[in-house]
């Protein structure tokens, strides 16, 4: 059943506001951050107007209500992706669960089979945001493993072609995006996790643009690890997630250390208590796993399926009409179904900057730059792009007044002598 | 639209018919600035004569504002004293600072009073300055700017 849009952008506050010389805000950066509807912002400002109480400590009541409304959280975050709710660690972003696992398993020692030595590889792709890339950079520079990594086509789909030569007996980790937020291309996980599979590997998946659009389900991906961030699929900032299997969070040092994390203290040392608490140390983002929960609820009343199926029907539109507005160039998959909302462009002559501000100035909010992937930007041959990208709020009318704000761009560019 | 404010038109010509592109070598200082948020690469050669800038040139990739901004400045800064063209970075970095309330002074600025529209963006500002910064960079690896900036006179 097609969404009923017009209802849902009424949950949304901000997209009834006006912006730049009065025009109604024509919201396409989802991708970056998506907007809140006003029922998380409630569960939000409920949690600290009723039960506000450091969770886990307290004999008092508020501490009870606010331990319930934190662990319900996670309860209903692991549903979500098919865990267990020990499985579910609460970090302040999905950049964090990257790093954590990267420090952790910095941290093990060399009986532990966490550890990262000479020899070893962590294997990537091309197609990684930064948050997925400099974390295992600086885990190498500090191990002595050595990074490897998959091409991307010129389509940027992440090239399998020479998977044997890439995940060997070597190969410890395999951490790669689930969908890119440059070109949108969906990575097909089957192959991928069985070659990790057949060598002993890891596999952590980078879920922050997938996880927000598309149902994920870890047993059926078959990975060890998910990160994702709350912020980009309706919910709040200052919480991520990292799930993993539950016998490898069992054998992980702590990354970060203090209180909420520990079974006894003496002078000397510590013992650390067993996952998730052990990596959720300090009094944590409470009133943000409320307000996700409330944003995991909502986007499951919707339906992630309908939300998936609404935003291929809006990226094929969006695809169409830019491919057939000349001077614009795509980047990414063809094939709208390898590939979700994200759409980067670029238009003969404009830089995507100036791009981006006469899509600003018709009220249209767009990102450009390099969209926190360097390596990415390089190998498809570009600086920089113009990235529209979709969500459950957008509509055919948002999508065709992106379309006419870049034939306006290319007119007002145009009629001075760039661009055309 | 409403772009005419920040898109002068002496700005898109000086992006479309940039000057003093093309670097000139051997050069005193040679610096290379790169815009993080955006990507935008600048390459700039000075050559210093007398307490002059006796050349500057540059070379890079970037939006109409960070191009035509360099462009503005290296045509600006040309042949003046080092002492003066630390007075038109800090001028130009004034208006650039003022959120919309300083039109700049163009008997001071001339043709770079056109970016003060600029400053009303503040996602631009960095572009607009992007040139602005890598000559002051290449004027205190000469070791210029400081000594200028301090009063300290010429070796």
């Amino acid at each position: 059943m097609p969404l009923d849009v017009a209802r849902i952008k009424k949950e949304f506050p901000i997209l009834a506001r006006t912006v730049r010389n009065d025009r109604p805000l024509v919201y396409l950066d989802s991708a970056a951050t998506s907007q809140k509807p006003i029922r998380v912002m409630e569960a939000e400002s409920e949690f600290y107007s009723r039960h506000n109480a450091a969770v886990h400590r307290g004999a008092h009541l508020l501490a009870e209500e606010a331990t319930d409304a934190y662990e319900g959280a996670r309860e209903v975050v692991a549903r979500f992706i098919g865990g267990k709710s020990d499985e579910v660690i609460f970090t302040k972003s999905a950049t964090e669960s990257l790093n954590l696992l990267a420090y952790s398993w910095g941290n093990a020692p060399s009986n532990s089979r966490f550890h990262f030595g000479p020899g070893d590889v962590i294997v990537l792709s091309e197609a990684e945001h930064h948050a997925n890339l400099i974390p295992w950079q600086e885990l190498a520079r500090r191990s002595g493993a050595t990074l490897r990594w998959f091409g991307v086509d010129d389509e940027g789909r992440i090239d399998l072609s020479h998977i044997d030569a890439i995940i060997d007996a070597n190969t410890k980790v395999v951490a790669i995006t689930h969908q890119s937020n440059v070109t949108g291309a969906i990575t097909p996980m089957s192959q991928l996790v069985a070659a990790a599979r057949s060598h002993g590997a890891l596999v952590v998946l980078d879920a922050c643009q997938s996880a927000p659009h598309f149902a994920i389900n870890v047993a059926e991906l078959g990975v060890d690890f998910i990160a994702f961030s709350g912020h980009k699929m309706v919910g709040p900032t200052g919480v991520g997630i990292l799930w993993g299997r539950g016998e490898l969070l069992a054998e992980m040092p702590p990354f970060l250390f203090g209180g909420s994390m520990v079974t006894s203290v003496t002078m000397e040392s510590a013992t650390y208590s067993s996952p998730p608490k052990r990596f959720e140390a300090g009094v944590p983002n409470m009133a943000q796993a409320v307000g996700l929960r409330a944003a995991i609820e909502y986007l499951d009343e919707i339906g992630m399926d309908a939300i998936h199926e609404h935003e291929v029907v809006l990226t094929r539109r969006a695809i169409e009409g830019l491919r057939s507005i000349k001077g614009v160039t795509l980047l990414g998959p063809a094939e709208v179904r390898d590939r979700g909302g994200v759409i980067s462009f670029t238009v003969d002559g404009i830089h995507p900057h100036d791009v981006g501000q006469g899509l600003d100035d018709l009220g249209i909010a767009v990102r450009t730059g390099h969209h926190c992937a360097w390596p990415l930007m390089k190998r498809m041959g570009v600086v920089a792009t113009t990235r529209a990208s979709l969500y459950l709020y957008n509509d055919t009318s948002d999508v065709d007044a992106l379309l006419q704000g870049v034939e306006k761009v290319q007119e007002f560019f145009g009629g001075k002598g760039i661009g055309r | 639209m409403n772009l005419e404010s920040l898109y002068q038109e002496l700005i898109l010509d000086h992006y479309k018919n940039p000057l003093h592109k093309g670097l000139k070598s051997p050069a005193d200082a040679s610096v290379h600035h790169v815009n993080p948020s955006c990507g935008d690469e600048i390459d700039l050669n000075l050559t210093i004569r007398d307490g002059h800038l006796q050349s500057v040139s540059w070379d890079g990739v970037g939006c109409s504002i960070s191009q035509a901004s360099t462009s503005v400045m290296s045509d600006l800064v040309e042949g003046k004293s080092l002492k003066e063209a630390s007075e038109l970075i800090d001028a130009f970095g004034e208006v650039m600072q003022s959120k919309g309330a300083s039109s700049g002074d163009e008997s001071l600025l001339g043709d770079a009073v056109a970016f003060a529209g600029v400053s009303k963006y503040p996602a631009r500002i960095k572009c607009a300055l992007l040139g602005w910064m890598a000559l002051k960079d290449a004027m205190v690896q000469l070791d210029g700017y400081r000594r200028v900036s301090t009063g300290e006179s010429k070796p």
